[in-house]
């Protein structure tokens, strides 16, 4: 090191550190302990910010970016032609897909005549970025306001069709996320998307 | 020799070039989009209308513009001419009408096309059409027809540019499809099923502008973007055996002929080459295919990185 890397400032907030003695009231510490104290114990009788997470949830915004949704078209039929826009637009690569052919005998299950026969999303790369929901020309996927919850296994974190897939039974409401011009697009049955 | 002005740029070229070729000769911005028109194949062009441009200056002996656009494909150069293409509005409008046109009864089921990533009138639409669409009558359809064990056919999405046609009957001695009926009803068909089973009839696939003719043996196997081509070449008795492989990992999936940047095969190969070849020992490989930047299946792939030089004020002192 030469003499000038001294004067070298990057942010110019240096401080010269004293190193004076300490007075006798000082050195008996307790005024700065009891000034500690009163801000420690102020503390006490702030409003809580923590919350008991199992049994107490925040409230989440409806347009959360949490775990995905496959939706179901109104008639039950899935939506997703594997088209693979979701995964290239994903900027994490977390999307993979195998792509099929519908059979005849298949028509009340898939939307139009190619599918997804293996749609995985890998949860440790996903980002919840929503690229893929925006890409997505079927309106096929969504994130939603549920949160992909902790597993032991990395393994287990690849998730498929059997949990990505809405259950007829039970559909996944994104209606929320969508633009109130989307909602009143989506009425206009004459147009092929909406059939 | 004929000096052409195009856009403001001058070529010299032979009598006889088309404004389309000479287009070529200059590159850039100033090549009008073609649809129907194939450099390989003879009597090509003059149908789809994508590449009209105005013709300013007809020649240097007679200066008066031309009254109406001309389709450059089909339109020889004088001397002298003077040609506008995106500089002119009125050809500008004239390729948004023609694109409205062409997708009128056009599907649009590019998620599940298989053509979509490498297709023409997408290409075309991104760059001269509009987002929207005014049509809203029901869409022209067709009965599904089986051509062949090799290829599939979807009539919904052909543009009628007869390039399969005059492939067939350029390529091979004998033709076995074409277009019936006229106007509004004409439609590629070939009257009797599974007809076309000529060596070279793979070629169709690559002529095809759209996803009406795509390779059966690669139906919904793959997006074109995921996969990475592959210059290779094989010998081959049929043909000259130069084609683009296209690999995911160490697997062919699909093998095709070699299109330039206008969507063109210049070397076409035979069906053994593209259907049956497809384990990457058959091939000799050359090394990746060049494909032109704006196209998405060189998304994710990064070509002649530059790495930036960081600035560091201390490096040096640190050192």
């Amino acid at each position: 090191m030469n003499q000038d890397s001294t004067k070298i400032s990057l942010t110019n907030r240096s401080k010269m550190v004293s190193n004076k003695k300490m007075t006798l009231i000082e050195r008996f510490y307790l005024p700065a302990i009891f000034k500690g104290m009163s801000i420690t114990m102020s503390h006490f009788f702030r409003k809580e910010t923590t919350i008991q997470y199992p049994e107490v949830k925040r409230p989440f915004s409806d347009i959360y970016r949490g775990l995905h949704v496959l939706k179901l078209d109104d008639e039950g039929r899935e939506r997703c032609t594997a088209c693979g826009l979701c995964a290239l637009s994903c900027p994490a690569e977390a999307i993979t897909m195998i792509a099929a052919e519908r059979k005849e005998d298949e028509k009340q299950l898939y939307r139009e005549e190619k599918y997804a026969s293996v749609y995985e999303i890998n949860m440790l790369r996903c980002i919840f970025c929503g690229d893929c929901e925006t890409a997505c020309p079927k309106e096929a996927i969504f994130l939603t306001n549920r949160i992909v919850p902790s597993e032991y296994k990395r393994t287990n974190f690849i998730y498929g069709k059997d949990v990505l897939v809405e259950k007829a039974d039970a559909r996944v409401d994104v209606s929320k996320r969508q633009t109130p011009e989307v909602l009143e697009f989506k009425k206009d049955k004459t147009k092929s998307h909406n059939k | 020799m004929f000096k052409v002005t195009i856009d403001n740029k001058s070529i010299e070229v032979e009598p006889g070039t088309t404004i389309l070729q000479a287009a070529r000769m200059i590159g850039g911005d100033v090549v009008p989009p073609a649809m129907c028109y194939h450099s390989e194949l003879k009597d090509s062009g003059g149908k789809c209308r994508s590449c009209m441009v105005r013709v300013a200056q007809g020649s240097a002996a007679d200066p008066r513009p031309m009254p109406k656009l001309v389709a450059s494909c089909r339109t020889e150069v004088m001397d002298g001419m003077v040609v506008e293409n995106l500089t002119s509005p009125q050809v500008v409008d004239a390729r948004k009408a023609v694109v409205e046109f062409l997708l009128l009864n056009h599907p649009l089921d590019c998620p599940v096309c298989d053509q979509a990533g490498e297709c023409d009138l997408q290409n075309l639409s991104y760059e001269n059409g509009t987002s929207v669409s005014r049509f809203e009558e029901e869409k022209r359809t067709y009965e599904k027809i089986d051509i062949g064990n090799l290829i599939q056919f979807h009539p919904n999405r052909c543009i009628l540019c007869y390039r399969c046609v005059y492939a067939a009957d350029q390529l091979t001695d004998k033709r076995t499809h074409g277009i019936l009926y006229r106007g509004e009803k004409s439609e590629i068909s070939t009257f009797i099923h599974q007809a076309v089973e000529n060596d070279f009839s793979g070629n169709m696939i690559d002529v095809c502008p759209v996803g009406a003719l795509t390779d059966k043996t690669f139906r919904f196997k793959n997006r074109v973007w995921f996969l990475k081509p592959m210059d290779a070449h094989r010998e081959c008795t049929k043909c000259s055996g130069k084609a683009t492989i296209w690999f995911r990992g160490d697997e062919v999936y699909r093998v095709t002929g070699r299109k330039d940047k206008y969507g063109e095969v210049h070397d076409f190969i035979c069906n053994e080459c593209r259907f049956e070849k497809k384990e990457s020992a058959d091939w000799t490989i050359e090394g990746p295919r060049k494909i032109e930047s704006y196209s998405v299946i060189n998304q994710n792939h990064y070509r002649n990185v530059v790495i930036p030089s960081v600035i560091n004020p201390i490096k040096e002192t640190m050192e």
